[in-house]
């Protein structure tokens, strides 16, 4: 097999692996703080979408980035308020967040990009190759030449490990993700961090549409985040809730990804069907495999009421 | 030693009831303070006012002499108040540094520094004689080291007053001296500290001055020096302690449940071994212990929730091959669990739905897989009645209702079985006086009517109480039987601490 | 205490019902109001987007008979989440035990051959019954063998199915005869009845029968007994005895195989053969049918036909305006929310009302310290 088709396919898998890997923090974020977010799939829809109205309104992915970190966020807090202060089942929240996403970007797609016919398209991220390093054999293409997105969310990880493990404010968000009582008792504001980790979740959940509409594929389509959110779940929980886990759990889902598309030029026979299905069945084994020793963070899913609410 | 601590008329409030009743006090610096009381006299709902996780309805609290008004517990933290919280407030999947530094700066700094964290722990464990090590992560801990945890954790953050909530309940008496040599060493270095119980016995041993509550009322506050025990339950209690009537032993009837050598071991530890013990028709058998030793796995064992790694069980000479809770229910054996809200109730559920969930397979209840809910309602109605359950109702869902008659629903249910043997756990715990007075007869007329029940209690009175023999519970062994007339409190005390007879030296 | 206070007690129950049903109501209406408000925003006419949809919804006969063909999957859907619900499970998986039970229904329609005509069409339904409690049967092994979450389990199936579905039809039972990535046109034999001469089919009275099935299970046989008991406790359940379970994985298989009914009803009675991706979300459209229907069977009758007729509005009015139909998720979504949410932001409110109206009655009620008094969870016969 030559090189070239290999380098290709590895910059393929990264650049692929990018959306997963976003919104895959933005997940682990929430969910170290206990919260379940199956609703990515409509965050990563609005990401999308506000990422192309930014670039397309102001000329500029820069801007169009700005744009849906900033709405990215405050869905973010929607979320946070209607699971946090007013303590709704998540699962259910999250489901609404799904159907909201596909209805809102597809009525305002429409409404403001125009019908559908013509698709908009728009400044991308920029690519930028690193010289010499780029030159390197096989994976020089895949690392070293990929969009700034790439880059920036790779480097977020070893950042986002500091963070968890190294700093005072990362403690509280795992141990409120815990036992959010033993927490409160210390007077660690368990509201105010989960509402905050709700807020970087929703803005990484836009970076990471952008990702897909800004990075890869330059126009804003209905439904484009095709199931990605659900794949960067299964990436958090195959990668034991760890940002270095996670990434690994990307980079595997999105190297599935390219390998599917390449099928045919490959020679593979297998339906592209079952290699759609991977990541899907390696999660349900991981969730079986690691019954006994499983990670997620004890109080996922619970809704919490603080103490000094429960005062009044 | 002048005051640091003044609580003037505070009265709490929930819903309609007054768990603290316009009560006054005053700690003094240095002491080493206890706060006696029944369950349900308010110690607990007066202690949570002092940390701050919760609020007065009225009255005043002053620390240092200034007033001070808490709406969280990050306040009283602040202001130096620690507080050892009976369930323990640890985070079981971090480790000992990472759960005493939590919601601390280091420095004012927002980094996490592990290793210097473990150094100072390391330097306030060895100033206390605390032996807590800051790597372990504290899910593998064992109870007596969580405590100490949550000592390390008061100390970290400069508390002056520390207050332990039934810090013995859950420690083996060699644990209890332990901490007792840590208090001391605490009260050496100038900490003011808060012991509350409703062991008589430790407190004694223990504490400078003592305070009993009662109702959420404060009875008194004396020396240590100027009381003795059967004043102080006098005190808690209201009135003088007497033991049930009770007629005749059940000398020569026949054996009913019989438990040889039965061993169980979980991952690797052994929870019991070699246990054996019979119970005859009509005769109760209390076994006591500290919380730990067994108990839960005993009870479990004999109803069928937990498998045995050897022995046998055997009901009437029969042998109990694969004991499950449906068989065993079939058989006649009743079994009140120990915690009411988890494993006896569905609390959303009505009180007729409650007491028919051991038999609503029975014809009278159901018939082809149909429910009959004439017949459950109209069963319900009686047993409220026979029982005397406050409710509006056999619709009333479980879960509004007090404990006591929570309890009283199980016992209800329960002896609906007529039951042949009766494992009961923990029977009277969490209750008020007069409700648990009522638990007490209703086992002894089970006796009466010849059951034979096992009886599972930390509160060594209520064993001396209603039990016609008692054995001792230690470390998963059965440490000594002795029939309740022979019986001396002293030397249970001992067993319960592993010293038999044959040896000075403890297991 | 009980025989003197039934008359006021029972008329107690029916002022509670009122204020709830009363309660939800409102929250439908606040969240059309929403929707509406979005609408405005998004440059699409509110009012005239809601004059189309009730049009198309209960304009007229026809629309009528359209809305309850929309409703028959949701509410096939909504019942399998109650019933899930019921016994404590989350199943998020309806939409791959739609997919999945449509699969191995239409598979028993076309390669089963030769049938005389009564048999066929049952042996159809069962082929989905098969399929659906497959699929929930996984996620419920799974969850009582290894304790996995079925939340995340029945998510990640969903996506199994959607995709075997499409090699399916893409594939081995692709209809030889074209070129499109559909099965061949169901036999008439498998192809259930119209009522009224319309598209309206009898599908959706099998969809009433479950749904009385099920309440009838649920509130007067055993099994439903347990299954309640072991939805509000499991561990006091094992204590009573009750095969906890064996009654998640049998739950499962049944709140999968109503899905898995409705995937192959679907394919029959409306869409004739199989093809991929033919579900618009049905399985998760379902969780917002159970919740609005109080996770109650019957309640999922009246939530399947709003949605219903939400969906075959919006179908018309994307006929004749040419908006999106999408546009039906964001007032589903705002529905779900304020649904959900209406417990929790007016619950108190809601509390006091109906305190205050049954003291008018003269029934006083027992006065309770603190304690969770949650008037929304009494079970049991009344």
């Amino acid at each position: 097999m030559n090189e070239e088709i290999i380098a290709s396919y590895l910059a393929a898998a990264i650049r692929l692996s990018v959306p997963l890997l976003l919104a895959g923090i933005g997940i682990l974020f929430m969910s170290r703080s206990g919260i379940l977010n199956i609703g990515m799939e409509g965050m990563v829809l609005i990401g999308a979408l506000s990422g192309v109205l930014g670039a397309h309104y102001s000329g500029g992915a820069g801007a169009g980035l700005l744009f849906s970190m900033a709405v990215g966020g405050c869905i973010g807090l929607l979320f946070g308020f209607l699971v946090i202060t007013t303590g709704a089942d998540q699962v259910v929240i999250g489901t609404a967040l799904n159907l909201l996403g596909l209805g809102i970007t597809t009525v305002f797609g429409r409404s403001l990009l125009g019908m559908g016919q013509e698709a908009v398209k728009v400044d991308a991220i920029p690519i930028v190759g690193i010289p010499v390093l780029r030159d390197i054999p096989f994976v020089g293409e895949a690392l070293f030449h990929q969009n700034l997105l790439a880059y920036a969310a790779y480097l977020l990880v070893p950042v986002v490990s500091f963070l968890f493990y190294k700093t005072q404010w990362g403690l509280q968000v795992r141990a409120v993700g815990e036992h959010p009582l033993a927490a409160d008792t210390l007077g660690v504001r368990v509201h105010r961090i989960r509402y905050l980790c709700c807020m970087i979740g929703g803005m990484l959940a836009g970076v990471a549409g952008c990702s897909i509409s800004l990075g890869i594929l330059n126009q804003f389509t209905e439904n484009m985040s095709a199931g990605r959110g659900f794949i960067a779940l299964s990436a958090v929980i195959f990668g034991k809730w760890t940002p270095s886990g996670t990434m690994a759990a990307a980079l595997l889902f999105g190297g599935a990804d390219a390998l599917q598309l390449r099928f045919r030029s490959f020679g593979i026979q297998i339906p592209y069907q079952f290699m759609l299905m991977f990541p899907y069945l390696l999660t349900m084994v991981t969730l079986a495999w690691f019954s006994g020793r499983n990670r997620q963070p004890a109080a996922t899913a619970a809704p919490y009421k603080s103490l000094a609410n429960r005062n009044t | 030693m002048e005051p640091i601590l003044e609580i003037r008329d505070l009265v709490k409030r929930f819903g309609g009831f007054t768990a603290i009743d316009r009560l006054s006090l005053t700690i003094r610096k240095g002491e080493i303070h206890a706060i006696l009381g029944e369950n349900g006299a308010g110690k607990s709902t007066l202690m949570n006012m002092l940390s701050g996780m919760l609020s007065p309805d009225e009255g005043e609290i002053r620390l240092r002499g200034e007033p001070v008004k808490f709406t969280a517990p990050g306040q009283a933290v602040s202001k130096g108040i620690g507080m050892v919280h009976q369930h323990f407030m640890l985070i079981p999947a971090l480790t000992v540094a990472e759960n005493v530094l939590l919601g601390m700066k280091q420095d004012r700094s927002p980094l996490f520094r592990f290793k210097k964290a473990c150094a100072d722990i390391r330097k306030i464990s060895d100033a206390f004689g605390l032996d807590v090590q800051p790597e372990r992560i504290v899910g593998e801990l064992s109870v007596g080291q969580k405590q100490r945890v949550e000592i390390v954790k008061t100390l970290y953050r400069g508390a002056e007053f520390i207050i332990l909530d039934e810090p013995t309940a859950v420690l083996t008496p060699a644990e209890v001296e332990d901490l007792f040599r840590v208090l001391r060493t605490l009260k050496a270095q100038g900490k003011t500290i808060i012991f509350i119980s409703h062991k008589l016995q430790e407190v004694q041993k223990i504490c400078d001055r003592v305070t009993v509550l009662r109702l959420g009322k404060l009875i008194g506050t004396m020396e240590m020096g100027e009381t003795n025990p059967a004043e102080l339950a006098r005190m808690m209690v209201g009135r003088e302690v007497a033991a049930p009537v009770r007629k005749s032993t059940s000398q020569g009837k026949a054996t009913r449940l019989e438990v040889r050598e039965v061993s169980v071991t979980e991952n690797g530890a052994v929870r019991l071994q070699d246990v054996s013990l019979q119970i005859r028709e009509g005769e109760i058998l209390g076994i006591a212990g500290v919380d730990g030793n067994g108990q839960r796995e005993l009870s479990e064992v004999l109803f069928g929730l937990r498998a045995k790694q050897s022995g046998t069980v055997l009901l009437e000479g029969k042998e109990l091959a694969k004991p499950h809770p449906r068989k065993m229910t079939d058989l006649g054996i009743a079994y009140i669990p120990e915690d009411r809200h988890k494993e006896g109730l569905m609390l959303p559920m009505s009180i007729a739905e409650n007491l028919i969930s051991k038999q609503y397979r029975e014809s009278k209840f159901s018939l082809a897989g149909i429910m009959h809910w004439r017949r459950i309602r109209s069963n319900a109605e009686e047993l409220i009645r026979q029982f005397s359950i406050r409710a509006t109702g056999p619709n009333h869902p479980v879960g509004q209702l007090s404990g006591g008659n929570q309890q009283k629903v199980i016992l209800a249910r329960e002896l609906m079985l007529n039951p042949k043997v009766m494992v009961a756990m923990q029977p009277t715990r969490g209750m008020d006086v007069g409700a648990a007075e009522y638990v007490h007869e209703r086992i002894l007329q089970a006796r009466e009517q010849g059951c034979a029940i096992l009886l599972i209690s930390t509160e060594l009175e209520e064993i001396m109480a209603l039990s016609d023999r008692i054995s001792v519970l230690y470390k998963g062994r059965i440490v000594g039987t002795v029939d309740r007339e022979a019986a001396d409190l002293d030397q249970i005390g001992l067993l319960m601490a592993g010293i038999t007879s044959s040896s000075s030296v403890a297991i | 205490m009980h025989a003197s206070v039934a008359g006021p007690a029972a008329a107690a129950r029916w002022i509670k019902g009122i204020v709830e049903v009363g309660f939800y109501v409102g929250a439908i209406l606040l969240a059309l109001l929403v929707s509406g408000l979005v609408m405005a925003i998004a440059g699409v006419s509110p009012l005239e987007s809601y004059r189309l949809i009730w049009e198309g919804a209960a304009g007229n006969a026809n629309s009528v008979k359209e809305t309850l063909v929309k409703a028959t999957p949701l509410l096939f859907a909504g019942l399998s989440y109650t019933f899930a619900y019921r016994c404590g499970l989350f199943n998020i998986g309806a939409e791959g035990q739609i997919y999945v039970g449509a699969l191995a229904g239409t598979i028993v329609a076309l390669y089963i051959p030769g049938l005389p005509g009564y048999w066929h069409l049952p042996l159809c339904v069962i082929g989905g019954i098969v399929g659906g409690s497959l699929w929930g049967g996984i996620a419920g092994a799974l969850k009582i063998g290894r304790g996995a979450s079925e939340i995340i389990n029945t998510i990640m199936l969903n996506y199994v199915a959607i995709y075997l579905v499409s090699y399916m039809v893409t594939g081995p039972i692709k209809d030889a005869g074209g070129n499109l990535p559909q099965t061949a046109r169901l036999p008439e034999s498998a192809i259930l009845g119209k009522l009224f001469d319309s598209r309206l089919h009898y599908g959706f009275l099998l969809a009433i029968a479950i749904a009385v099935i099920l309440y009838f299970i649920l509130n007067h046989t055993v099994w439903g007994y347990e299954i309640r008991s072991v939805g509000h406790n499991p561990v006091a359940a094992t204590v009573m005895g009750i095969p906890v379970k064996r009654n998640v994985l049998l739950v499962m298989m049944l709140s999968g195989a109503v899905a898995g009914i409705g995937g192959f009803v679907e394919i029959s009675g409306v869409q004739n053969r199989l093809f991929q991706n033919f579900s618009p979300g049905f399985g998760y459209d379902g969780i917002a049918v159970a919740l609005v229907g109080g996770a109650h069977p019957l309640g999922n009758i009246g939530s399947a036909v709003l949605f219903g007729g939400l969906r075959s509005g919006a179908n018309s009015m994307q006929r004749l305006t040419g908006t999106s139909t999408s546009l039906v998720y964001v007032i589903q979504a705002t529905i779900i929310i304020l649904v959900v949410c209406n417990r929790y932001w007016f619950g108190g409110l809601k509390r006091r009302l109906i305190l205050a109206l049954t003291a008018r009655l003269g029934n006083p009620g027992e006065k309770r310290p603190k304690l969770s008094f949650n008037l929304n969870e009494q079970e049991g016969k009344g």
